[in-house]
C-alpha cells in the first residue's frame, strides 16, 4: 500500500479519473471547484478520455448528465449548496429514470446569509429524491466511496443515482495521507457500464412518459422498493471492496465500540472522526460509550439503527442541518425507527456547526456532559446569545 | 415506414398545428434521430403511459432542460463512438425553448453542440391553458394578457429568437410553418446536413389557444406568411440566404380576424391604433427581409 498526502479534492478527482466516466458536466461553486478543475486538467492533458461539458448552470449540468447517462454513458458531476438546490428538479427526474449518475456534494450551508462553509443542509434536501446518499467520514472513505458508488448505482438490481457527501473544506480542502488505488485494481473491481435500456436507434424507446393517477403511484412504489432493496447491494459492495482493497468503513452504518456501550453518539460525515477520538479518551476513563456512523442516509438503515441502539441508555445525535419550523432531521428519523422497537432509548438532539462553526473535541465533550445531566430535546450547540437581538437572547 | 415515426392515435386537439408540425419534421428527418422533448402539449399528447406515438428513440425530461439533455446525448454519442448512429434534435414549445429553457438553449448554442434545436411556436403556453410567453405577439389575447377596460391584449412584441440564435453564431437559422410543408421539410433536411448547432422556429397554429376553427389551421398558417407577420427565412453563417417571397402582401386584418385571440381588435373604439401597430410590424418584416 502506498500512501500519498493529497488534498481531498485532488484525491477524489484522481479516483473519478480511475472510474473513467464518459461524460462529465459541472458548474463551478465553492468548495467543489478544485474537483472539477482537476478533472478539466486531466481531460486537457489526455489522461482522461471523457467529454467534458462546461454548462451554463447546475440545472444544465444535471440535465446533461441525465441525457448522457440515458444514452449509455457513465457520467459524473459535482456541486454543493445553491448549485445542488438549483439541480433539485433534475435530480428527482434522474432517479425516477433510473440513471446511475454519480454526484459529489462538497457539503456547504445554504443562503441566506450567504455562507460557503460546511454544514449538511444542502444534501439533506435530497432526502426524498430517490437518490442513494452516502456520507464520507474522511478523505480515504470519500475516495473509496466513489468507486463503490458506481458499482452500487450501476448494479442491475439498483440502477439508481448516488450522491456522495464530503464535508466542504473539512474534507475537500484538507490534506491527509490516502491511498488512491491502482488503475488495474479499479478496472477489475468496476466493470464497464452496460445498461439494458438506453437511447438508440437500434431499439427506439420512449423515456419519460407521463402517467395518470391510475399509474403514477405504482411508479413511485417501485422506486421506493428499489431504493430500499439497494441496501443489500450497498452492503455487498462494501464487503467486496474490503476483499479487493482491504479497507472497510462500514456498510450502511459503521458501529464503533457500540456493543457494550450505554451511550452512543450518532452523526454523519467528518464529525465522526472527532466523535471517535473523544469516545476513545472517555473509554480510557471507563465510560461505556460508542459511536454509530450513518454511512447511508438513503436508503435509511432502519434495521441497523434499531439493532445497534435499542438497548442503550442514551443516544446522542449531533447533526449539521435543521428542519426549520420543526427541529432535528436525523434525530427525528432515528426516533421514528426506534419508536416501535419496544425498547426505545432516550434520544437527545443537538444541532451543531451550521455554516461551518467549528466542532472540536471540547464541543463533543460538552455535548456529552450536557446530555448526561439533562434531557435535551433540541439544543443549538455553541449558540452565541450575546450577538442575538434582545427578543431572542433568552 | 416513415409514416410511423409519429403514430396516429395521439391525443392532440383536432386541427393541432403542433402535431402536424412534428409529423412533418419527423418525416423529413427520417428514423436516424434521437429526440429530446420539452414538457408541453407535444409531450403530453404523444406519451401517455403505456402508449407512445414515437417510433424513434425519444426522451422527455423536464420543461426547461431540453437543450441541456440533448447536449448530454450528443456528447455521449461522440465519446461512445456512436456519432454516425443518429442526429440529435432538441424540441419544445415557445415556452420551453425561448423562455424558461432559454439559458439551456443559449448554452447549447454557444458550446457548439451538433444539435438541431426546434421551437414549436404556437405563441403561448398552451399546455397550461394559453398563458402569455415571450413569443406571444403584440395584441394577442392569452389568459394572462386578457383584453379589458385598460388592456388591448399582450403589450409586447414577439421576442426575436431567430436573431438571438444568429447572435450566438449559430450557422443555420430558419423559420417555417406548417402550410409551407415542402419548405419546412427542405429546411429540416438541410439543417441536418450541417454540423454544429442549428435553430429552426416553426409557427404551429393552435386552434384552442388562437380560437380559430380547427379546419382553418393551414389557412391561418398561410396567412401568417402572406401578411408578413411571420416571415419565412433562412440565415446561414449570419447572412440572409433565402426568404419565402410574398406575391401579394395581404393586410394583417385578414390574418387577425380569423382568430378569436384578436377579437377585441375589431369593432371597439380605439382599435385602429392597435391594428396599425401590428400592421407596422408586418411592414417592417417585409422591408427588413425583402419579402415582397
Ligand atoms: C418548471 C416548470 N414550470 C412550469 C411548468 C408548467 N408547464 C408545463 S407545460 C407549460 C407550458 C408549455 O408551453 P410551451 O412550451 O409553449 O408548449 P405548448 O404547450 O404551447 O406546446 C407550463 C407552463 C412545468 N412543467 N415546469
Ligand atoms: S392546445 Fe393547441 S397545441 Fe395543444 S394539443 Fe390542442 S391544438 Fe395542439
Ligand atoms: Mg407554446
Amino acid at each position: 500500500m502506498t500512501l500519498e498526502v493529497l488534498e481531498g479534492s485532488k484525491a477524489v478527482s484522481d479516483v473519478i479519473g480511475l472510474c473513467k466516466p464518459d461524460v462529465i458536466s459541472a458548474y463551478p461553486i465553492t468548495p467543489q471547484t478544485h474537483i472539477v478543475e482537476n478533472l478539466s486538467e486531466m481531460v486537457a492533458d489526455g489522461k482522461l478520455k471523457a467529454e467534458y461539458i462546461r454548462v451554463e448552470s447546475e440545472h444544465s449540468a444535471a440535465s446533461a448528465c441525465l441525457g448522457a447517462s440515458l444514452t449509455g454513458a457513465r457520467t459524473y458531476t459535482a456541486t454543493t449548496s445553491q448549485g445542488l438546490l438549483l439541480m433539485l428538479e433534475v435530480l428527482y427526474n434522474i432517479s425516477a429514470l433510473r440513471l446511475p449518475v454519480v454526484l459529489t456534494c462538497a457539503n456547504r450551508a445554504i443562503s441566506s446569509p450567504l455562507n460557503i462553509w460546511c454544514d449538511h443542509q444542502d444534501a439533506i434536501t435530497l432526502r426524498d429524491t430517490g437518490w442513494i446518499q452516502l456520507f464520507a467520514e474522511d478523505i480515504q472513505e470519500a475516495v473509496d466511496m466513489h468507486i463503490q458508488a458506481y458499482k452500487i448505482g450501476e448494479d442491475k438490481r439498483v440502477m439508481l443515482p448516488v450522491v456522495i457527501s464530503m464535508d466542504g473544506f473539512l474534507l475537500t480542502h484538507t490534506f491527509e495521507p490516502v491511498e488512491v488505488p491502482s488503475e488495474e485494481d479499479v478496472d477489475r473491481f468496476l466493470p464497464k457500464y452496460n445498461p439494458k435500456y438506453f437511447l438508440t436507434t437500434k431499439n427506439p424507446m420512449t423515456f419519460g412518459s407521463f402517467a395518470e393517477p391510475d399509474k403514477y403511484m405504482e411508479a413511485r412504489y417501485i422506486l421506493n422498493e428499489v431504493l430500499n432493496q439497494s441496501k443489500v447491494v450497498i452492503a455487498e459492495v462494501a464487503r467486496d471492496f474490503k476483499d479487493a482493497f482491504g479497507r472497510f468503513g462500514g456498510d450502511l452504518v459503521e458501529e464503533y465500540n457500540t456493543k457494550d456501550a450505554d451511550i452512543v453518539l450518532v452523526g454523519m460525515g467528518s464529525i465522526i472522526s472527532t466523535m471517535k477520538e473523544v469516545t476513545d479518551e472517555l473509554r480510557k476513563r471507563n465510560n461505556r460509550i460508542g459511536v454509530l456512523k450513518i454511512r447511508s442516509f438513503r436508503p435509511f438503515p432502519d434495521k441497523e439503527i434499531v439493532s445497534c441502539l435499542k438497548d442503550k441508555k442514551k443516544v446522542i445525535v449531533v447533526e449539521k442541518a435543521i428542519s426549520l419550523g420543526f427541529g432535528s432531521i436525523l434525530a427525528s428519523e432515528i426516533k421514528s425507527v426506534l419508536y416501535n422497537s419496544g425498547a426505545a432509548p432516550r434520544v437527545d438532539s443537538f444541532i451543531a456547526a451550521l455554516g461551518g462553526r467549528d466542532i472540536s473535541k471540547e464541543t463533543i465533550n460538552k455535548i456529552i456532559e450536557k446530555s448526561m445531566t439533562e434531557k435535551v430535546d433540541l439544543e443549538f450547540v455553541d449558540l452565541n446569545r450575546d450577538i442575538l437581538p434582545e427578543d431572542f437572547s433568552e | 415506414m416513415s409514416d410511423n415515426i409519429l403514430a396516429s392515435g395521439h391525443t392532440a386537439c383536432a386541427g393541432c398545428g403542433e402535431a402536424l408540425g412534428i409529423k412533418l419534421i419527423l418525416n423529413a428527418a427520417g428514423p436516424n434521430i434521437i429526440v429530446a422533448n420539452a414538457t408541453g402539449c407535444s409531450e403530453i399528447f404523444s406519451s401517455r403511459y403505456p402508449e407512445s406515438a414515437w417510433g424513434i428513440p425519444w426522451v422527455h425530461s423536464l420543461f426547461e432542460n431540453t437543450a441541456a439533455v440533448a447536449s448530454g446525448i450528443e456528447a455521449a454519442l461522440k465519446v461512445l463512438g456512436r456519432e454516425s448512429e443518429a442526429n440529435v434534435i432538441a424540441q419544445g414549445g415557445d415556452g420551453g425553448m425561448a423562455d424558461i429553457g432559454f439559458g439551456a438553449l443559449s448554452g447549447m448554442f454557444e458550446r457548439g453542440h451538433n444539435i438541431l434545436a426546434i421551437t414549436l411556436d404556437n405563441e403561448a403556453y398552451m399546455n397550461t391553458g394559453v398563458q402569455r410567453s415571450g413569443l406571444t405577439p403584440l395584441g394577442a389575447r392569452t389568459t394572462t394578457s386578457p383584453p379589458g377596460e385598460l388592456s388591448w391584449g399582450n403589450i409586447t412584441p414577439k421576442k426575436d429568437m431567430p436573431q438571438i440564435a444568429v447572435a450566438h453564431g449559430v450557422s443555420y437559422v430558419a423559420t417555417a410553418t406548417v402550410a409551407y410543408f415542402k419548405d419546412l421539410e427542405k429546411k429540416i433536411k438541410k439543417a441536418l446536413t450541417i454540423k454544429g448547432p442549428k435553430y429552426i422556429q416553426v409557427l404551429v397554429p393552435c386552434p384552442l389557444g388562437w380560437q380559430h376553427d380547427p379546419s382553418l389551421t393551414i389557412r391561418v398558417s398561410k396567412l401568417a406568411v402572406e401578411t408578413c407577420i411571420y416571415p419565412l427565412i433562412e440565415i446561414e453563417n449570419g447572412k440572409l440566404t433565402n426568404v419565402v417571397k410574398v406575391t401579394s402582401k395581404k393586410p394583417v386584418e385578414e390574418y387577425l380576424k380569423l382568430q378569436g385571440r384578436y377579437k377585441h381588435l375589431f369593432g371597439r373604439e380605439g382599435a385602429n391604433e392597435h391594428l396599425a401597430k401590428i400592421q407596422a410590424i408586418a411592414d417592417e418584416n417585409a422591408k427588413r427581409y425583402g419579402l415582397v
